[in-house]
C-alpha cells in the first residue's frame, strides 16, 4: 500500500489538474491498482465530489463519468442492451462484486492495462475518452498514448447501431485473463479487439470481403486465422506467446459466431 | 483530517490520517468482525457496505467514507444471525475464518435478489475465497437458507 501525506477532495476539474501537474500528487480512482503500490504520495487527489460517478444516456450516446464503477456498467441496462450484454460479460469476472463498486472506469481506462477486459470491450465499441485538457479524442488512439498528467472526464460510447459480443480465457474464474476478446458488427465494418496478448487491447478491422462473407463456422474460423496473423503476442506466466495466438483463433471464431447467433436472436423479436 | 462517518447508524467525527484504510479504521472503532485476509484486494474478507453497496475495506481509504454511512456485521446482528446460524447448523463451514465477509454478501446478494439462481449466487459469491470448505458446503447452506424461505412463506 502507498503512503499519502494530503488528501484533497477537489471542487473543480481544474484544480485536480493543477494538482495534478505535480508527479508526486496521483489521482485516485477506485484505489485498487494504486493500493498494489508502494510509492509516497505527496497528495492524493479525490474527484468524487465532482459528479462524475454517473452515466448519462441521450439519443446518441451514453456517456460514463471517471468515477462510474465497473458494477454500474456491468448492471446498466441500456448500456448491455446496446452492447448485446458484451459490458456485462466483460467485467462479469473482475474478482468480485465487492471489488468492482469500487473499481472505476476512469482508472480502467487510463491505466491502459494489457490484461484490461475493460478496454477490449470499449475499442469494440465506438468510443472516445473525454480528457479534461485535450479534449475528446478516439479510445483507440488514446490506448496507444502516453501516459501523461492530464484527467480522463468520461467515456463516451456512441450509439452506431451494432451488435456486441465478448469472451475470455482464465486459468480460473476471477483472475487476470489470459485473452480477451471483442466483436462488433456494424453495418459496414466488423471490428475485433484483442487484449491480455499479454500488452494491450488493439482493434483489427476485418476486410469488407471477408467479413461480408455468410457467417458460418468456417467463415468465422477464417475470420480467427485473419485476426492472429495481424496481432502480436508474448509469454508471461499465465500462457504463452504461441498458446494466446492459438487462442485468439479460437476465441474470434466464437465471438463472430455469437454474433451471428445475437442477429438471429434480434431478427426473431421482430 | 476530521471526517464524519455513520458507523452502524452512529454519526461520529474522527481525526484520520489521509492514508488511513476504512479497514483500520472500523476496527479501530472496535468493528472487530471485520478482518484481513490477503493483501490484494482479492479475498472478500474484509467486506463491510459503503452507502449500502458491498465493498472492500481494505482497499477504500477512511477519507471516501466521510459524509457516507458504513455498516459492519456488528450493525447488522438481526438481519445476518437468521442466515448466520442456519448455515452453522448445517455446517456449511469448518474454519469460518471466511465467515464475516461471507455473511456481509450474502446479505448484499439477498437485498438486491431475494431468490437468486444458483449461478447467480456463484457470480455475486465469487469474491469470497474459503480456504478449507470447498465453496460446496456454502452453496449447499445457501439454496437449503433460500428453500427454507419459501417454504415458509408459503404457510
Ligand atoms: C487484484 C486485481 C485484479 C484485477 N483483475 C482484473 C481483471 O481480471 N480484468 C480487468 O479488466 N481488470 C482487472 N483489474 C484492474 C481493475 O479492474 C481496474 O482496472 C484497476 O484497479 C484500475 O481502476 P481503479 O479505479 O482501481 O484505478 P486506480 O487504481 O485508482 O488508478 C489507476 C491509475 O489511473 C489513474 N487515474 C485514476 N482515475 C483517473 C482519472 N479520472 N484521470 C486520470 N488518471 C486517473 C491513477 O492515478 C492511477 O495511476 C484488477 C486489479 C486488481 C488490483
Ligand atoms: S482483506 Fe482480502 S480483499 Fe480485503
Ligand atoms: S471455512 Fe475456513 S476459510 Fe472458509
Amino acid at each position: 500500500m502507498f503512503s499519502a501525506a494530503n488528501y484533497i477532495k477537489v471542487k473543480s476539474l481544474e484544480e485536480a489538474w493543477q494538482l495534478n501537474q505535480k508527479r508526486s500528487n496521483k489521482i485516485i480512482g477506485g484505489m485498487l491498482w494504486m493500493k498494489m503500490g508502494k510509492g509516497r504520495i505527496q497528495t492524493a487527489i479525490d474527484l468524487s465530489g465532482l459528479e462524475l460517478d454517473r452515466i448519462e444516456e441521450t439519443d446518441e450516446y451514453f456517456k460514463i463519468g471517471c468515477m462510474a464503477t465497473l458494477r454500474m456498467i456491468e448492471t446498466h441496462p441500456e448500456l448491455n442492451r446496446y452492447t448485446s450484454g458484451a459490458v456485462r460479460e466483460a467485467v462479469k469476472n473482475i474478482v468480485g462484486v465487492q471489488f468492482r463498486n469500487l473499481a472505476t472506469v476512469g482508472g480502467s481506462i487510463f491505466g491502459r492495462y494489457g490484461f484490461s477486459d475493460v478496454l477490449t470491450v470499449l475499442m469494440a465499441a465506438d468510443s472516445s475518452v473525454e480528457l479534461y485538457k485535450r479534449g475528446i479524442i478516439p479510445l483507440r488512439e488514446f490506448a496507444e498514448m502516453k501516459y501523461d498528467n492530464d484527467i480522463l472526464v468520461s467515456v463516451i460510447v456512441r450509439k452506431t447501431p451494432a451488435r456486441f459480443s465478448y469472451m475470455s480465457v482464465r486459468n480460473s474464474k476471477t483472475d487476470f485473463p489470459v485473452l480477451t476478446c471483442a466483436a462488433a458488427r456494424y453495418e459496414n465494418e466488423l471490428i475485433l479487439s484483442v487484449g491480455a496478448r499479454p500488452s494491450r487491447a488493439k482493434a483489427v478491422s476485418v476486410p469488407e470481403e471477408l467479413a461480408n462473407k455468410m457467417m458460418n463456422e468456417d467463415t468465422a474460423a477464417e475470420i480467427g486465422r485473419y485476426a492472429a496473423s495481424q496481432l502480436s503476442f508474448g509469454s508471461n506466466l499465465r500462457a504463452s506467446g504461441a498458446y494466446r495466438r492459438h487462442l485468439t483463433e479460437v476465441l474470434v471464431k466464437r465471438a463472430c459466431m455469437k454474433l451471428a447467433e445475437n442477429g438471429e436472436e434480434e431478427k426473431s423479436c421482430l | 483530517m476530521l471526517i464524519t462517518v455513520t458507523l452502524n447508524g452512529k454519526k461520529q467525527q474522527s481525526d484520520v490520517e489521509p492514508d488511513m484504510l476504512l479497514i483500520d479504521f472500523v476496527r479501530a472503532h472496535g468493528c472487530l468482525s471485520v478482518k484481513r485476509g490477503c493483501e490484494t484486494s482479492n479475498c472478500g474478507l474484509c467486506t463491510v457496505f459503503l452507502d449500502d453497496k458491498p465493498v472492500l475495506s481494505c482497499s477504500v481509504l477512511a477519507a471516501r467514507a466521510d459524509g457516507k454511512s458504513v455498516t459492519t456485521l456488528e450493525g447488522l446482528q438481526e438481519e445476518a444471525s437468521e442466515f448466520a446460524e442456519f448455515v452453522a447448523d448445517q455446517g456449511a463451514e469448518q474454519c469460518g475464518f471466511c465467515n464475516p465477509g461471507f455473511v456481509m454478501n450474502v446479505i448484499a446478494m439477498l437485498r438486491e435478489n431475494p431468490d437468486p439462481s444458483e449461478e447467480e449466487i456463484k457470480e455475486y459469491l465469487a469474491g469470497n475465497l474459503c480456504r478449507c470448505s470447498g465453496y460446496e458446503g456454502q452453496l449447499r447452506g445457501i439454496l437449503n437458507f433460500l428453500d427454507m424461505r419459501r417454504r415458509r412463506d408459503q404457510i
